[in-house]
């Protein structure tokens, strides 16, 4: 546990964390709402929403690409909007719909487009590559402490820090508001709460939480993230507070262990090198999430007799 | 012609459900014309509520009366003009044969009530389990779907329904099942749908809503 | 264009005529067998099920290299896929049945968790293989590049059969979809209808990874089904108008593709449904936005005749120019706004009408058709014959408009 630590594992452990964290926290309230699968769609319109900030900048960097996600989302959701109101169609189908042929487009936008001199390919969007976020240049523990060192740190690392800080902040701030619009639109309407503005707020901080992420552990094992922590936190309380604490505890766990399991885990079997660190955190949270299903305290559908009853 | 009566959450609905086996059962056997359901199942129609329907689905009212018909078609029968004949006699009998090509969702509530009582029909069951047949329905509906349950009962057909209006039990049904989870009281509507029963049935929440039609039945009697 | 032109007629050589036929005969199966997923509500289950066959494809990669086989073997690797989709497909079921986790939480962590162990796979794969490229990574985004003659019998049995089956288990399928209580009574078991719906979904993904790949197969499950909905009001043609829909899109990308370079596959096939469902959605009769704009007109129209014909009857003068016009075409009124006959019939039927609809409002105060209690529609087309009788019995006998 000295420098090479440091230098291979601290920044990937940590980005995935962050990664995990900013996720689980907005995925909370997705899956409340029922909204679980706008995750799925925000997810994969991310990679359009790059690859048109890419051309329209020419250069792979950080804000643009954010706000290209987070207006393919804002695309995506209005889209999804009008195909429902329009077409009079379920949301499922309408999403499904939506978010598959933007995704095409996405791909195509980049298949015609060079950009073999940048870092932007779609099986590196898809899969993530959270090993590659390592931090050579530190000497060791003592580099923590050295604002010089500090400076070479991944732009990654920085990046999904402010984003998982944005989206705490969010969370901390308009809690009261997510709690009762959540619970009951209606109400909130009632109570002068803006419930429309807060739902989009909602998707648009997933969509730049996911674009974040995306860094690390690719567009689709993002869904993961947003569903499986907070899915598995929902079956351990029925009192929201204890469910985000939970979820953000699942999150890191998965973080940690599944970074680990992928670069040591081969090695107790004695194979060679390692495997997709993401894949892994996804595998992990899977594992969470099924343990809960089967034993967590909470896991039982309220009053399901008399739901099914008259 | 039976009535179930019971308060709200007295498991009338879920009673019909469990007997038809659309919910898993805990304890217990059904048995029907002395057969177990399995058996018994294509002598049976079910007039269900509404609420699992979906209004948005492609397809037309005579289709639905067709539905009916799938089980003694099977996967790869082909419905027949006689079969075709056949829903619009069903649909005659519940006066909606004019709109036979509508899309189910256009039509009234009390009008898609018609179309599932029209499905049973076609079905040419023995038994008819109806759930709530007139709950939201007009008044013709009401009187058009009571004159169809009278016919079916004047051909020596057994009509059960779930049923929510105490006013009108004693017009419409010769016997009453009040239950309230467990069974209260069981027999003639003369002899069984007594204040008393009902009282047992009801219990405190026998309440205003249900004095002036308490007052109809000792009115009638 | 010549390109283009020679690729449609099957004549830009032999691998684009059979990834052009290939993904014609994948599309068509797609859409019909995507119908009722769609019509049950659960098209996203597709996209789980979908994502779920990575792990499937690395497994089955594994094992067949231990036996010494070719791992690329694509019926070794589809007999893979189905499996882990089956899995994944057991486990949405099992945990929105038993937990308190909704559906669609359901499909999200099956897809994400899936892929991820898939992925791990592929990496597993990539350092086992030894440097021997295993190309897996083309069944996420689909690869026509070395189609075999063998790939496209495979979609072609495969999809055959699951239209096939589509089509015999039509009546059980739209039953459950339709009104799954009722399905319960007849003694269908709902549960397994769901099943075998979604089974066939899974069919369709396995035997198209390898031409649309994974991610993108939803898109051809979801789209035709939506695309076709706008076309007609019988479950039972909406399996054949959303497998054309889904057949021409795949026929029509597949030759969009071969006819200019940098265009994936997979993508274009997305895409061309994507525009026919656009198609669709402005354009079909009844159900598209134009239709409604027109219905919308016509709306008014009826508005302004009516109002024409109420005062007509209540022999005030018609002021609104267009009223008139409306109603002089028709030859209701003479153009100095004195009624003729016809116009004076019409004017006490319109009346008439106005009085039934009063009644009806008083007797039906019946949320769902409130929306329709508008007086415009004829009263014939709302009610039956016999309701019609009763709001006359309580009108009493007709009256006349006479004219000056």
């Amino acid at each position: 546990m000295g420098t090479e630590f440091v230098q291979l594992s601290l920044t990937p452990i940590l980005i995935g964390i962050l990664a995990a964290v900013a996720c689980a926290l907005p995925g909370n309230f997705l899956i409340l709402r029922r909204q679980a699968l706008i995750g799925d769609a925000i997810s994969h319109v991310v990679l359009p929403g790059i690859v048109v900030a890419f051309l329209l900048t020419g250069v792979i960097s950080a804000i643009p690409m954010l706000l290209g996600a987070a207006g393919a989302a804002l695309v995506a959701v209005g889209l999804i909007e009008v195909v429902k109101r329009l077409g009079g169609i379920e949301p499922g189908a309408a999403m499904g719909a939506v978010f598959t042929s933007m995704f095409a487009a996405g791909v195509l936008l980049l298949e015609q487009t060079d950009t073999s001199s940048v870092h932007l390919d779609v099986e590196h969007a898809l899969m993530g590559n959270l090993e590659s976020l390592v931090w050579l240049q530190a000497e060791g523990w003592h580099s923590l402490l050295d604002p010089g060192m500090l400076a070479t740190l991944p732009d990654e690392l920085t990046r999904i820090a402010t984003v998982c800080a944005f989206v705490v902040v969010l969370t901390v701030v308009f809690w009261r508001w997510l709690k009762i619009s959540t619970f009951d639109e209606g109400f909130a309407q009632a109570l002068g709460i803006p419930a429309a503005a807060l739902g989009l707020g909602l998707v648009v901080t997933a969509a730049i939480a996911a674009v974040a992420a995306f860094d690390a552990v690719g567009s689709i094992i993002v869904i993961a993230m947003f569903i499986c922590p907070p899915a598995a936190a929902r079956l351990m309380t029925n009192r929201l507070e204890r469910q985000v604490g939970w979820s953000v505890t699942f999150a890191t766990l998965s973080a940690v262990l599944g970074y680990i399991l992928a670069g040591y885990g081969p090695l107790w079997f004695g194979a060679q090198g390692a495997v997709s660190a993401a894949g892994m955190i996804a595998a992990v949270s899977g594992i969470i999430l099924g343990l809960a299903c089967l034993y967590g305290p909470h896991r039982a559908r309220v009053g399901v007799a008399r739901k099914e009853g008259a | 012609m039976s009535a179930i009566v019971g308060p709200n959450g007295a498991g009338k609905s879920t009673l019909l459900k469990a007997a038809l086996g659309i919910i898993p059962r805990l304890s217990g056997e059904v048995h029907v014309f002395g057969e177990t359901i399995r058996n018994a199942r294509a002598r049976i129609a079910y007039v269900p509520q509404s609420a699992s329907v979906d209004w948005d689905f492609p397809t037309t009212v005579l289709d639905v009366v067709q539905m009916g018909l799938y089980r003694k078609v099977g996967l790869l029968g082909r419905l027949s003009g006689q079969a075709r004949v056949q829903a619009h006699e069903c649909l005659e009998r519940v006066g909606l044969e004019d709109f036979a090509n509508r899309q189910i969702g256009q039509l009234s509530g009390g009008q898609q009530q018609r179309v599932f009582l029209a499905r049973a029909l076609a079905q040419d069951a023995d038994l008819f389990l109806l759930d709530e047949p007139f709950a939201g329905v007009d008044a013709a509906t009401e009187r058009a779907i009571i004159g169809v349950l009278k016919l079916l009962k004047d051909d020596g057909k057994t009509v059960v329904a779930v049923h929510h209006n105490l006013a009108t039990v004693r017009d419409y049904f010769d016997h009453v099942f009040l239950i309230n989870v467990r069974r209260i009281a069981e027999g003639p509507v003369e002899t069984t749908f007594t204040t008393d029963n009902l009282h047992a049935a009801y219990g405190g929440r026998l309440a205003a809503t249900h004095l002036t039609e308490l007052a109809v039945i000792d009115g009638a009697r | 264009m010549n390109l283009f032109v020679d690729a449609l007629f099957l004549q830009a050589g032999y691998n684009a005529a059979l990834v052009a036929i290939g993904a014609g005969l994948l599309g068509f199966a797609a859409g019909a067998s995507g119908t009722f997923p769609f019509l049950r509500k659960r098209a996203l289950i597709a996209d789980a099920v979908a994502h779920a066959t990575l792990p499937g494809v690395g497994l089955a990669f594994v094992v067949m290299v231990g036996f010494g086989g070719d791992g690329r073997n694509l019926v070794g690797l589809i007999a893979g896929s189905a499996v882990t989709a089956w899995i994944g497909l057991l486990l949405i079921e099992w945990i929105s049945r038993r937990t308190r986790l909704a559906e669609d939480a359901a499909i999200g962590a099956v897809l994400g968790v899936f892929f991820g162990v898939g992925i791990v796979l592929l990496t597993v794969i990539q350092t086992m293989s030894a440097g021997r490229q295993a190309g897996l990574e083309s069944f996420l985004l689909g690869s026509t590049a070395g189609m075999l003659f063998q790939d496209a019998t495979v979609i072609a049995i495969g999809g055959s059969l699951a239209v096939l089956l589509t089509w015999l288990m039509r009546r059980p399928m739209t039953l459950v979809a339709f009104d799954s209580d009722y399905a319960a009574a007849l003694g269908y078991d709902v549960r397994r209808i769901d099943l075998l719906m979604m089974g066939l979904v899974m069919a369709v993904a396995v035997i198209g990874l390898k031409l649309v790949g994974l991610i993108l197969i939803v898109a051809m499950l979801i789209i035709p089904a939506v695309a076709a909905r706008f076309w007609t009001d019988r479950s039972t043609s909406m399996i054949w108008i959303a497998g054309g829909i889904g057949g021409a899109s795949g026929y029509l990308g597949a030759v969009l593709s071969a006819s200019a370079p940098a265009m994936p596959t997979g993508p274009i096939i997305v895409l061309v449904a994507a525009a026919i469902f656009m198609f669709s959605l402005l354009l079909a009769p009844d159900r598209g936005v134009l239709a409604a704009l027109f219905r919308h007109r016509g709306f008014q129209t009826r508005v302004h005749r009516r109002q024409g014909l109420l005062a007509l009857a209540a022999r005030h003068p018609i002021r609104e120019a267009y009223t008139l016009r409306l109603l002089a075409r028709e030859g209701l009124v003479r153009p100095d706004g004195v009624p003729t006959d016809a116009g004076r019939a019409q004017a006490a039927k319109v009346t008439r009408d106005e009085r039934r609809w009063d009644v009806a409002r008083e007797i039906y105060q019946d949320a769902g058709l409130t929306g329709r209690y508008d007086g415009l529609t004829p009263i014939e087309d709302v009610f039956t014959a016999d309701e019609i009788a009763e709001f006359d019995r309580q009108l009493g006998p007709p009256v006349t408009v006479r004219g000056d």
